[in-house]
């Protein structure tokens, strides 16, 4: 079966700003394809042209066996895209603006009301459906964004960073939804800032930096790659880290990291829990004073820092163009 | 359905979105109405009581010009309204629809003129109250109230071009009043244009804007035998003149305005 989503060497400039450098994806149908990037790593962008809200300066790429360019017309029937920033009409209330979505995808005036009631039932928005969405809280505009994405019921759907800017329990919510969502076979391209949130969605992770994908593999695999787990130690005494780091070595199974400020150390290990155990067992027969000590899965931060040797939080400021408005400001000095 | 049923449903579903917008918000409609009230009264009462016209009633003379200007700063509310909606994502939203990119300004464009058909006949209302007649026949009156409506839904695709090619709400404000004062007051709305002097009286008789206070003032029999014949062309033929300039005006800024749109949204 040919992917759900294709693209090969996708190139986007903005002036001098290069925000998507030769980007290559495939996501097989039926599949949650997660991109993974810091700020201005490029996400957006490659969302914009998969969606065909933006042509590519070179490449190319279909989605659902449509051309993003060629056939944009046609694609656009077929996809569903909710952004980072809701595009929900704030006069408008719940339902109508679903409504006016089922119209403008030429559902007939009957349809586009019974599949807005639909969705407000399926996205628990039923109460809310008839006051005006200015009244709405962050993660009942996502939801409704979200439902707006899905009216005409689209076989390939885009979510950019849906959970961006919510607060846990929103959060926590809008994953449930969409995992039902997956469940019923529509091919899911999301991005996202958060290991977390690719790891616990995605079955395919491309993370991506400086507008290329970087790696590619699912959640395990990527964390895999970049050491698995580690143990995190906290020294009561500064002089302490240098035998801490001494005793460990055996145990280290990449790079260990020593944050002599936080007087903490990082050792990427294999056998979690026992390696655990057995460090606290070499630095007791030290009589090494240890403040606190853990295990912990790799975060987005380590995944970075081992493929691209910089931070993922770093990139924020020189790379704020995911932002439009930030986009537009760049683009008009560059005129 | 084809593509034209579908740009026609499509910019029907867009103009009963922003009408309730309106609904919802009606400060805009509160300055349709009540701005036009004041124009009204403030130019009947200060000018009226310092200019005369040769052969008939100041306030007779100047209300078909105060439409024009209600409709000039009425259409504005077009372009206004676009670049505010630039700003959030819902135009990102429309665009991933299998719309007529053209509905969304189509759509906006006959709102506006809804406004601005609701300002004219509050204006018309409070003109009859303060003196202002029609004297011609209902035929040529409803003649009237079309050409201004029709100028009036023209000039908003001019703001509709201004405010995508500027995008910002405050740039647009800015541009939009520097370039329509001159437009209004360098014509024929509150003064003869033929009494002014030299290079000001040709700008003033070629302005678009005198020619439909032109036009409207012969369709609502505000004229008068006593006033100088205008000079120039366009003001001795002003209603074909004016549905001319009205036509011409679409045809340039209506595909514009659409190109500019899909520029301003694929970024």
């Amino acid at each position: 079966m040919p992917p759900a989503i294709m693209a090969e060497g996708l190139v986007k400039k903005y002036g001098d700003v290069t925000a998507l450098d030769g980007m290559d994806l495939s996501v097989p149908e039926g599949t949650v394809f997660g991109l993974l990037g810091p700020n201005g790593a490029g996400k957006t962008t490659a969302v914009r042209i998969l969606t065909t809200l933006l042509k590519p300066d070179s490449g190319h790429a279909t989605v659902a066996g449509l051309d993003v360019v060629g056939d944009a017309g046609r694609l656009r029937s077929r996809i569903g895209a909710s952004g980072q920033y809701a595009a929900v009409d704030d006069h408008l209330t719940g339902a109508e603006n679903l409504e006016m979505v089922g119209r403008l995808h030429h559902l007939g005036t009957r349809r586009s009301k019974e599949r807005a009631r639909e969705l407000l039932e399926r996205f628990d928005l039923v109460e809310a459906g008839d006051r005006p969405v200015q009244g709405y809280s962050g993660g009942m505009r996502r939801r409704l964004d979200l439902a707006g994405a899905l009216v005409a019921d689209p076989p390939v759907l885009f979510l950019d960073e849906p959970t961006t800017g919510l607060d846990p329990r929103a959060r926590a919510g809008l994953w449930d939804v969409i995992s039902e969502l997956v469940a019923g076979g529509t091919t899911l391209l999301l991005t996202t800032q958060y290991m977390e949130e690719a790891d616990r969605l995605s079955d395919g992770i491309a993370v991506v930096d400086h507008g290329r994908v970087i790696a590619l593999g699912t959640a395990d695999e990527l964390k895999d790659q970049v050491g698995g787990d580690r143990i995190e130690l906290t020294v009561t005494n500064a002089e302490d880290l240098a035998t801490v780091r001494r005793e460990l070595a055996p145990l280290a199974v990449g790079d260990m990291r020593t944050d002599a400020a936080a007087l903490r150390v990082t050792v990427p290990v294999t056998h979690g829990a026992a390696s655990l155990t057995d460090a606290l067992g070499r630095l007791a027969a030290e009589r090494v004073t240890v403040r606190d000590a853990g295990l912990r899965r790799p975060t987005l931060d380590d995944v970075f820092l081992a493929l691209t040797g910089h931070e993922a939080t770093a990139n924020e400021s020189a790379t704020t163009k995911e932002n439009p408005t930030a986009t537009t400001t760049a683009k008009e000095h560059s005129r | 359905m084809n593509a034209l049923q579908a740009a026609i449903s499509d910019g029907m579903t867009i103009t009963k979105r922003n009408a309730l917008k309106i609904k919802r918000a009606p400060d805009q409609l509160g300055g349709a109405i009540i701005l036009p009230i004041v124009f009204v009264l403030l130019f009947a009462y200060v000018f009226g009581s310092m200019i005369d016209v040769p052969g008939m009633s100041y306030r007779e003379y100047m209300v078909p010009g105060v439409f024009v200007v209600a409709i000039v700063s009425g259409a504005q509310i077009t372009g206004y309204t676009l670049t505010l909606d630039l700003r959030k994502g819902i135009f990102d939203r429309f665009r991933t629809l299998p719309m007529a990119p053209s509905a969304v300004l189509i759509g906006q464009t006959l709102c506006d003129v809804l406004m601005n058909l609701t300002s004219i006949v509050v204006m018309a209302v409070v003109g009859l109250a303060v003196g202002w007649r029609i004297n011609s026949t209902p035929y040529e009156a409803v003649m009237g109230f079309l050409l201004l409506l029709f100028f009036s839904y023209a000039f908003s695709w001019v703001t509709a071009t201004v405010a995508l090619a500027l995008r910002t709400p405050e740039v647009f404000n800015n541009v939009a009043t520097v370039v329509s004062m001159p437009l209004m007051f360098l014509s024929n709305v509150f003064v003869d244009s033929s009494r002014l002097p030299g290079p000001l009286k040709v700008v003033a008789e070629w302005n678009p804007v005198s020619t439909i206070v032109q036009g409207a003032r012969e369709l609502f029999g505000n004229t008068s035998p006593a006033m100088p014949v205008p000079g120039a062309w366009p003001l001795q033929h002003a209603v074909a003149t004016s549905l001319l300039w009205s036509v011409l005006i679409l045809t340039v800024f209506a595909p514009l305005a659409t190109r500019l749109y899909k520029r301003a949204v694929s970024r």
